[in-house]
């Protein structure tokens, strides 16, 4: 079942290489992200079994960031139909300079968005670290050309930026790897293989202070693709510059897969009982991911860089959340989902603005609710989702953690996080408002083309998802949370 | 035996010295290559010159890639997109090397600090494979042009291999799939020569792709 999971994309990819028909090729696209929500949905009824002897392996961790990957790319299959088909083919100008460009071969983009699930597929699945981290390297050359899909410089800039910050994290998580192996060196004996549980029964035979040392390139290494503050620089660049579907799914489903990577680690050292060296750390970068972002989302000029900064703000509070541990952590599982179910909306519809007002300029962009009322609500509805609203489902996690901070009487945290909150919230608040309400600027040459029914039900699914969340979580689902939750060290 | 793996990690050390103080980007190419060419070696020294198939099938395409195939590709960028040769720091080449030589010391007491449960073929190879994953890491953020980016990740991942080859033993395909690095490399190389990154930007300096600062 494994293997399917990962030979859909893959064989998917292939196809688009050789198909030469443009719509054949977005039908495979659908039909592969079917295919594989599929299998996923059948993954949560059947375990599925183990491959090369449990190094490849579903356990819950990883089940639920699979759903999360599989679910988001569902919607983003969908909504890239509509995008690519309205793509014009020929050359066209960039918003902010008076360059000309042209986009990549659509070919291309298909077969590597269908790679990209395939390596975030892969990264949820690998129980050896070896594969982990050849994942994790994967799926930053298979989004490359994603990001470099509008052939001009500023995207070109943004995706060299990207590759060369992330190598270094990549290169630095190597050496965390090799930490492992030197941890788990005995004097005599021959080493065990480093996957997971083998090395959680190994527990506290490991060396600590290698493993202290591990879990520091862990952090690094893997929180430069995750967007740690501060070592988060590509992130709005790449998000900015990317279309904005490959920004919801860079948001949505690949800093999930780096924060799994880290939480792998972590579960090592939690058997090891290092787990309080490691909440440390992890309740630092957070905090200073959230205050980070928060100075840079006010008075940010380009809405979409404003939900790239939201995103190392919602990265930030997921290491948060795990940091403060015991409640605290089925809180940051659950935002892991909420969030990315809310970004890859507010992408979405983002998208979808910039299709009607050419701009990427919060100014420039007015009265949404009067130009396109569907897409004005979305945006609207996107904005009260993401800053934690109730009934929203941010608004749920976000008290979870909040509660258990306080239960654990870390008082002052909780005031710096809730205090970080509110600017947060003033920030894109101020924003968003403006963008929705006023008057629709007559000189700006508004294109009357409604938004397709593409581009407009995968940002309403997934809001109406997150809407659910923060009312109601079924009861299987909650297992499943609560199940990961324990699983890294929390309830 | 241990002679001729101390001597590798005193030649790491100059060099890396070196590469801080360089001015001329062939001569760093150059220098760079011999490093990694060198390096390939070490898995047969630390294996007393077993000429095991596999181990020799390893060092073989570790001296063919660091040692053939990337100087190469980076010369003929440097030739085709007639780059300036100078190499234009952030930071002197004199800080450079003071910098280069406080690292060192750094490492050193770092792997004081780190004790190594094994017992280890030569007491340099922790700090000097650190100090060369620092002088990468130093070359990268210090220095202003693509290609001597792509030089200084070059020496960031000779540091690591160093490591990995001296101290992973028991797990050889870890240190094995760790070439993959290699292809960022290449990608990197091949990014600057198709994409004309210094065309398309009018210069290769990466501090001019400041255009997304914010």
């Amino acid at each position: 079942m494994i293997l399917a999971l990962l030979l859909i994309p893959v064989i998917a990819a292939v196809l688009s290489l050789i198909i030469r028909n443009d719509m054949l090729r977005r039908i495979i696209l659908i039909l592969a992200a079917i295919g594989h929500t599929c299998v996923t949905i059948i993954a949560w009824s059947i375990e599925p079994a183990p491959l090369f002897n449990g190094w490849i392996m579903l356990d819950k961790l990883g089940l639920l960031f699979l759903t999360i990957t599989s679910v988001l790319f569902l919607a983003c299959s969908f909504y890239t139909f509509g995008y690519l088909a309205g793509e014009a083919r020929n050359k066209k100008q960039v918003f902010e300079e008076e360059t000309i460009f042209t986009n990549a071969p659509e070919a291309i983009f298909c077969a590597c968005i269908e790679a990209f699930l395939a390596t975030m597929t892969l990264v949820t699945v690998s129980q050896h670290f070896g594969i982990l981290w050849v994942a994790m390297e994967a799926t930053t050359l298979a989004s490359a050309p994603l990001i470099y899909f509008h052939r001009h410089h500023r995207s070109l800039e943004a995706t060299w930026k990207y590759l060369l910050i992330c190598s270094v994290g990549i290169a630095l998580a190597l050496l965390g790897n090799f930490f492992i192996v030197i941890a788990d060196t005995k004097p005599a004996a021959e080493g065990t293989a480093i996957v997971l549980n083998a090395l959680i029964q190994e527990g506290h035979n490991l060396n600590i202070q290698w493993l202290k040392a591990a879990f520091l390139f862990f952090l690094v290494g893997y929180g430069t693709k995750m967007g740690l503050a501060p070592l988060h620089t590509w992130l709005p660049d790449a998000h900015s510059e990317a279309p904005s579907i490959i920004s919801a799914l860079l948001s949505g489903a690949l800093l999930n897969c780096a924060f799994l990577a880290i939480l792998r680690c972590y579960q090592v050292c939690s058997a090891a009982g290092e787990a309080k060296f490691c909440q440390g750390l992890l309740v630092l970068f957070g905090l200073i991911s959230i205050a980070w972002a928060a100075i840079f989302i006010l008075g940010q000029a380009d809405y979409k860089r404003m939900l790239a900064y939201s995103s190392v703000e919602h990265i930030g509070i997921l290491a948060l959340g795990v940091g403060i541990g015991a409640g605290a952590t089925f809180g940051a599982v659950l935002h892991a989902v909420n969030h990315s179910v809310a970004k890859a909306m507010l992408f979405m519809v983002a998208g979808n603005l910039i299709a009607i007002y050419k701009t990427k300029t919060t100014k420039e962009v007015q009265g949404i609710l009067s130009v396109s009322p569907i897409t004005g609500v979305l945006w609207l509805g996107g904005f009260l989702a993401i800053s934690g609203m109730p009934p929203f489902g941010i608004f749920v996690s976000e008290f979870t953690i909040v509660k258990s901070m306080i239960e654990q009487g870390r008082i002052g945290i909780a005031i710096a996080f809730l205090s970080l909150l509110a600017v947060v919230f003033v920030g894109m608040s101020a924003a968003f408002l403006n963008m929705t309400q006023g008057q629709k600027n007559d000189n700006l040459q508004v294109k009357d083309r409604p938004a397709g029914v593409f581009k407009i039900l995968p940002p309403l699914a997934l809001g109406a998802m997150t809407l659910m969340l923060g009312l109601y979580i079924p009861p299987v689902f909650d297992r499943l949370l609560h199940s990961v939750a324990s699983a890294i060290g929390g309830y | 035996m241990n002679n001729t793996a101390d001597l590798i990690m005193i030649f790491l050390v100059l060099t890396n010295l070196m590469l801080l103080g360089l001015s001329r980007m062939g001569a760093c190419i150059r220098i760079v290559a011999l490093q990694g060419v060198v390096l390939s070696f070490l898995p047969l020294i630390l294996n007393q010159w077993n000429f095991e198939m596999h181990l020799v099938l390893f060092s073989i395409v570790i001296i063919s890639l660091k040692g053939g195939v990337f100087p190469w590709m980076l010369n003929r960028t440097l030739r085709e997109l007639s780059i300036q040769r100078e190499i234009e720091p952030f930071i002197g080449y004199g800080i450079s090397i003071i910098a280069g030589t406080i690292a060192f010391l750094t490492c050193m007491w770092l792997s004081h600090r780190l004790p190594f449960p094994q017992p280890l073929m030569s007491p340099l190879i922790v700090p000097v494979a650190f100090f060369t994953i620092m002088s990468g890491l130093f070359l990268i953020i210090s220095r202003k042009k693509a290609l001597t980016q792509v030089l200084g990740y070059l020496v960031l991942e000779n540091g690591i291999y160093a490591f990995g080859v001296a101290l992973v033993k028991q797990q050889p395909m870890l240190v094995e799939i760790g070439v993959l690095l290699d292809i960022f490399v290449a990608v990197f190389v091949m990014g600057i020569a198709i994409f004309h990154i210094n065309r398309e930007f009018d210069h290769i300096d990466t501090d001019q792709l400041s255009r997304l600062r914010s």
